[in-house]
């Protein structure tokens, strides 16, 4: 796992949806709009997780999508991050007692960063971009 | 997503989803294509189901109710509201005047919101990525007076059986009057951007056709049956909340654009006339909003004493951005509801999909499917998991043996 250069100022992030209730999502999508604008630090959602290096999961991974969030999972290329965005994909949230989960996320994935909340403001997901960044960062001191 | 669906011949298999990035949420699409003709489309629903109404069937009114804001995160009011008025139909709660009015504030702040939200994707599928900013900065806006009202920006967690949480204060509304001078000095201008352009008019007459037939036999509702000409609105034909003293129609798509032609465009138009509409309902609230109490018993433990003792069934219908939404609440005297039925209003959209896509491009797939604003998470109240991979489909008999198996198991119970 060796990091490049061009991480410096280029996170790509892609967006996946595990069963949420599309309330991160739009929280998601929110953040990459000119109020938080974030795209002025190279972040930026890509339509495919091959142009990806982070993965922004959201949802508590209902059992249908489990074997399609391995799937995206293993098309990110290396070195790659995850990151598990709202309360349900890290504890189940108010969906703990269903018999319909796989999760949470890091039942099925090995998740890096947790950005809590239901859902988490805009300003708190930017966070968990730079706490993401800074864990890349420490990947490239230790090499 | 599966081997033995695409094969070498005309018509061709073209699988969509489940994670692709025009939608959202996953749901997977099969389409038949002749070249760049799709012949026929079907798809599969039920990735996002959570089993919400069974969770539901072990918890309290009370608890439901924040079960209920996040079976979607866009529709928040729309759920809560939906279950909360099932719930007081069943007991006979009577919910004070100025908490039907809140109520009927956020509402349509709700509404604001979504369709704002729906036109920036709108935007976004057709290509105009800087029009999808500017529909979502806009947006912010309604999504900080949200913030205000309730405090928080989705989920808002406002509605209780017999009330709102949370009154409008008198330093509040100069705030909501502003929120809704801003929105109205824009109107014209959004009207400009998205109705006088000549690239979204070429992209969106006249594909995803719906007739007006076909919306009543699919049972099309909200936005998508009104742009077909379908003049129904649960907020005029079944009045609640306040919208009982307020001056609602049905949005139809106007003359001046040649009347109901039941495509894309016709539903770009009826949002947008849509959100002027909300903005003058919420107008007429702020003109008329009663003092008094906002809840119907503020001690918990009361409100919880007479749940338990309800007995009886109802429904919740409430208009939803999408169209009607729909709970079904029985309660035999216990904590929790013997039966809890969420029809959302996605579900009833959904399948008239079939008849939009059918003998339209490939290219223009994404903004038809997006143009009934769909939202699979409000859907998916069924899924079908099967072990050894198979995809998971029920036939009719199936379908019909776990029918019978319910109504056994229901009468059971009394």
């Amino acid at each position: 796992m060796k990091l490049t250069k061009s991480f410096n100022r280029s996170l790509w992030v892609f967006h996946l949806n595990t069963g949420s209730c599309n309330g991160c999502e739009i929280e998601i999508v929110a953040t990459i709009t000119p109020r938080y604008d974030p795209e002025r630090f190279g972040i930026r959602l890509v339509g495919s997780p091959k142009h990806a290096d982070v993965l922004l999961v959201t949802g508590p991974v209902t059992r249908k999508m489990a074997p399609k969030v391995r799937r995206v999972f293993e098309q990110v290329p290396d070195p790659k991050l995850v990151m598990c965005i709202g309360t349900c994909g890290q504890s189940g949230g108010v969906f703990y007692d269903s018999y319909n989960l796989d999760g949470p996320i890091d039942q099925v994935l090995p998740v890096d960063v947790y950005v809590p909340g239901c859902p988490p403001r805009p300003e708190a997901i930017i966070f968990g971009v730079v706490k993401a960044w800074e864990k890349l960062e420490r990947l490239e001191a230790a090499q | 997503m599966n081997g033995d669906t695409t094969k070498k011949s005309i018509p061709y298999t073209v699988p969509i989803g489940p994670v692709h990035p025009a939608l959202k949420e996953p749901v997977m699409f099969t389409f038949q294509m002749e070249g760049e003709v799709v012949k026929s489309v079907d798809f599969a629903p039920g990735n996002t189901h959570r089993g919400i109404e069974w969770m539901g069937m072990r918890r309290n009114p009370v608890q439901i109710v924040h079960l209920t804001d996040r079976i979607c995160g866009i529709c928040g009011i729309v759920h809560s509201l939906s279950f909360a008025r099932a719930v007081e139909q069943i007991t006979e709660i009577e919910v004070p005047p100025r908490a039907d009015y809140i109520r009927t504030i956020l509402h349509e702040l709700e509404r604001i919101q979504s369709h704002l939200l729906w036109a920036g994707v709108a935007a976004h599928e057709l290509g105009f990525d800087s029009l999808l900013f500017l529909a979502w900065r806009v947006r912010e806006q309604s999504m900080d007076l949200i913030e205000n009202l309730t405090g928080n920006r989705v989920n808002y967690g406002i509605v209780q059986i017999g009330g709102v949480r949370r009154d409008i204060s008198n330093d509040q509304i100069p705030l909501i009057k502003q929120g809704l001078a801003y929105y109205r000095g824009l109107l014209d201008q959004m009207k400009t951007v998205f109705l006088d352009d000549s690239t979204i008019r070429m992209r969106c007459r006249g594909h995803g056709l719906l007739s007006y037939r076909d919306a009543q036999l699919l049972c099309a509702i909200g936005p998508t049956a009104r742009a077909s000409g379908v003049a129904m609105d649960v907020r005029h034909d079944y009045p609640y909340c306040a919208y009982g003293d307020l001056d609602v129609h049905p949005v139809l798509p106007p003359q001046e654009f040649g009347g109901p032609h039941g495509d894309v465009y016709d539903r770009i138009i009826v949002r947008l006339l849509e959100i002027a509409q909300s903005i003058n309902i919420i107008q007429q609230c702020l003109d008329n909003l009663p003092a008094g109490e906002i809840l119907w018993e503020k001690k918990l433990p009361k409100l919880l004493l007479t749940l338990k003792k309800a007995q009886g069934e109802a429904i919740g219908r409430v208009e939803a951005p999408r169209g009607e939404c729909m709970h079904y609440v029985r309660m035999d005297g216990n904590d929790a509801p013997v039966t809890w039925k969420v029809k959302a209003s996605s579900y009833s959209n959904l399948m008239s999909w079939i008849p939009m896509l059918k003998g339209e491009q490939l290219a223009d797939v994404p903004i038809i499917v997006a143009s009934i604003d769909p939202c699979m998470s409000c859907t998916d109240r069924v899924s079908v998991i099967r072990d050894g991979g198979s995809p998971g489909y029920l036939t009719k008999e199936e379908l019909t043996r776990l029918s019978i198996e319910k109504t056994r198991r229901i009468e059971k119970c009394h």
